[in-house]
């Protein structure tokens, strides 16, 4: 592939899978916490969460990217604290670009891992309460276990998300090749340069790829989530 | 000595009112009644897994729920097996893995039964491997049984547990129940609305109809109480027998069973000389004659002496209950007041009490 592919594109094509890596890995804690929340929790501002969560889903993805610079930009209150109490800068950087990923992934991660934890059957966490399991215990030991292909399958298009992403990356930390240039703010500088197609050509097949792997290995999980949740 | 478990809940749920005080010491308490009435939800309420609106549940020393001072010890914490109507089993672990499931909370400081000793006493040394997807149902009931007793409950309590079952399974499975029962080490709370199931496991009976306690008494005395179809009510009046399977008569195919009114015959296959038996003859299946008949089909005529007369109170004086007593066992018959009168029965007087039926229960 490094034949194949000109430097300047696998530079491109390893930041994303970095950007979406780092994104997946980094959205996965809170992904299961709010999922979990929303399928079993019962509090006041359930529906304002759910709403909050899905947001990024419906809002066009400039909009979200821009919100993101007023928040994390160098003079966003969040931003400017980060710089100061960590000297983390989000803008313009590689880890902003990890950032909006995430935000953009994550309706589609929280959607999957909540469906199925909705699936796995409370009768048997009951079963595991009368076995002396506690709440912790019983999440950790029968609910996470049995909604696993569900997780797989929100990491997985979280992933596939976060890989594509475009608007709201190009707003927030803008398209600096080997800094925050993933595959598809590669793919636009390519159209937008004579003589680039056959970059972009390249660039669209491997992210045609990717996204179908994606969408097989989701499919496949949630078949097999089914088959392991139905009781026993 | 088995834990002595307090029930006094009130809980309302639904359109079902729970209203149900009972304190038990038996080593089986069987919760009667119909579909419906509120058995599985005062289970429930037993194990923790539904949280009483007012009472108390106490099972030894160990206060479990109180409204009064607030308390409400967790399912995880009560220490209470669980046998479900659906086995239950986790999808994802092995047979093996289900069984440890609980023992592992258990923790190490107390002695539970042995691994190696309940995979025996509930056959399942060949299923350890398996997945439970891949289990029959009473396969699965069996590993659920052996999962909550590896736990070390204080308390097992058992929710209909062969009411996904066929009729074979149903009796293999009420063996090892039984077995379990005679071991008595752990008391058991058995939620059930078949006859069969309370006559063969009952020490102690709460009747339950409509979310309300109608009885609560050692078996023996609530027998009456259990129609035939298994309604409960003020029935007549039953007595249950310990028999033992004396001999097998090859010509005829009848069982000779020693009891505590003498022996009785009857046609039952699949008994065996020695074997431990209980029966239950219904007060309406015995009649009763001054001399012993000649040329008569029935075969069971037990001498007694008639101890008590009482007249039926359904409100037309026109049946009796008779208590009668041969050797140390008292038995009922319900006979017309004519009858009476014709025979001129009253207390003291030698009878012949033909016994028309006797329902075999084990």
């Amino acid at each position: 592939m490094a034949g194949w592919l000109s430097a300047e594109e696998l530079v491109a094509l390893r930041l994303s899978l970095t950007v979406a890596g780092v994104a997946v890995a980094a959205s996965l804690p809170f992904g299961v916490l709010v999922a979990f929340l929303l399928a079993r929790g019962r509090f006041r501002g359930k529906a304002v969460l759910d709403a909050v969560v899905h947001l990024p889903l419906i809002l066009p993805p400039v909009v979200t990217g821009y919100l993101l610079l007023l928040a994390f930009g160098r003079k966003g209150p969040v931003g400017q604290w980060l710089n100061d109490w960590f000297g983390i800068v989000l803008s313009f950087r590689w880890t902003g670009a990890v950032l909006a990923a995430a935000v953009m992934g994550f309706p589609l991660m929280v959607r999957a891992i909540r469906l199925s934890l909705e699936a796995v059957d409370g009768r048997l966490e009951d079963a595991a309460a009368t076995l002396g399991a506690s709440a912790i215990w019983t999440f950790l030991t029968i609910t996470l276990p049995l909604a696993f292909p569900g997780l797989l399958a929100g990491m997985i298009l979280c992933f596939a998300k976060a890989m594509g992403e475009f608007g709201a990356t190009i707003t927030f930390v803008s398209n600096i090749p080997g800094e925050t240039q993933t595959l598809p703010t590669a793919i636009y500088t390519f159209t937008q340069t004579p003589g680039g197609e056959a970059g972009a050509l390249r660039l669209t097949l491997v992210s045609v790829a990717l996204s179908v792997a994606a969408l097989v290995a989701s499919e496949v999980l949630a078949r097999s989530l089914r088959l392991r949740t139905a009781a026993a | 000595m088995s834990a002595r478990l307090e029930v006094d809940i009130r809980h309302r749920l639904g359109a079902l009112s729970l209203d149900v005080a009972f304190a038990s010491a038996g080593p089986v308490t069987v919760l009667f009644g119909r579909s419906g009435s509120g058995k599985t939800s005062l289970a429930n309420i037993i194990a923790g897994l539904i949280r009483p609106d007012a009472g108390r549940v106490v099972c030894g020393d160990t206060v479990l729920a109180d409204s009064g001072t607030r308390l409400f010890l967790p399912a995880h914490r009560r220490r209470i097996g669980y046998v479900f109507q659906d086995a239950r089993l986790f999808p994802h672990l092995t047979v093996r893995r289900n069984l440890l499931y609980g023992r592992w909370f258990a923790g190490r400081g107390e002695a539970g039964p042995p691994f190696d000793r309940m995979v025996d006493l509930l056959g399942l040394g060949a299923l350890l491997d398996r997945r439970p997807d891949s289990l029959s149902g009473g396969e699965k009931q069996r590993v659920a049984i052996g999962r909550a007793l590896l736990a070390q409950p204080r308390l097992l309590v058992m929710d209909e547990p062969l009411a996904s079952l066929d009729e074979g399974r149903k009796d293999e499975i009420l063996g090892h129940i039984e077995q379990i029962a005679a071991a008595a080490t752990v008391p058991i709370v058995y939620v059930t609305h078949s006859v069969r199931e309370v006559i063969r496991l009952a020490s102690h009976l709460a009747l339950i109809d409509n979310g309300r306690l109608q009885a609560f008494g050692p078996l023996a005395a609530m027998l009456g109480r259990i129609g035939p179809a298994g309604e409960t009510g003020p029935g007549e009046p039953v007595v249950l027998l310990d028999a033992v399977v004396a001999g097998i008569d090859p010509v005829f195919g009848l069982a000779h069973l020693e009891t505590g009114i003498g022996g009785i015959e009857i046609a039952r296959a699949g008994l065996r000389p020695g074997q431990r038996v209980r029966i239950r003859i219904l007060a309406s299946d015995v009649m009763l004659a001054l001399r012993a008949p000649e040329a008569i089909s029935a075969r069971n005529l037990i001498a007694a002496e008639v101890v008590d007369l009482q007249p039926v109170p359904d409100g037309t004086n026109a049946r009796v209950d008779v208590h009668l007593r041969a050797g140390d066992t008292a038995f009922p018959a319900r006979i017309t007041a004519k009858a009476r009168h014709e025979l001129g029965l009253a207390p003291g007087a030698r009878v012949v009490a033909v016994i028309k039926s006797v329902a075999i229960e084990s």
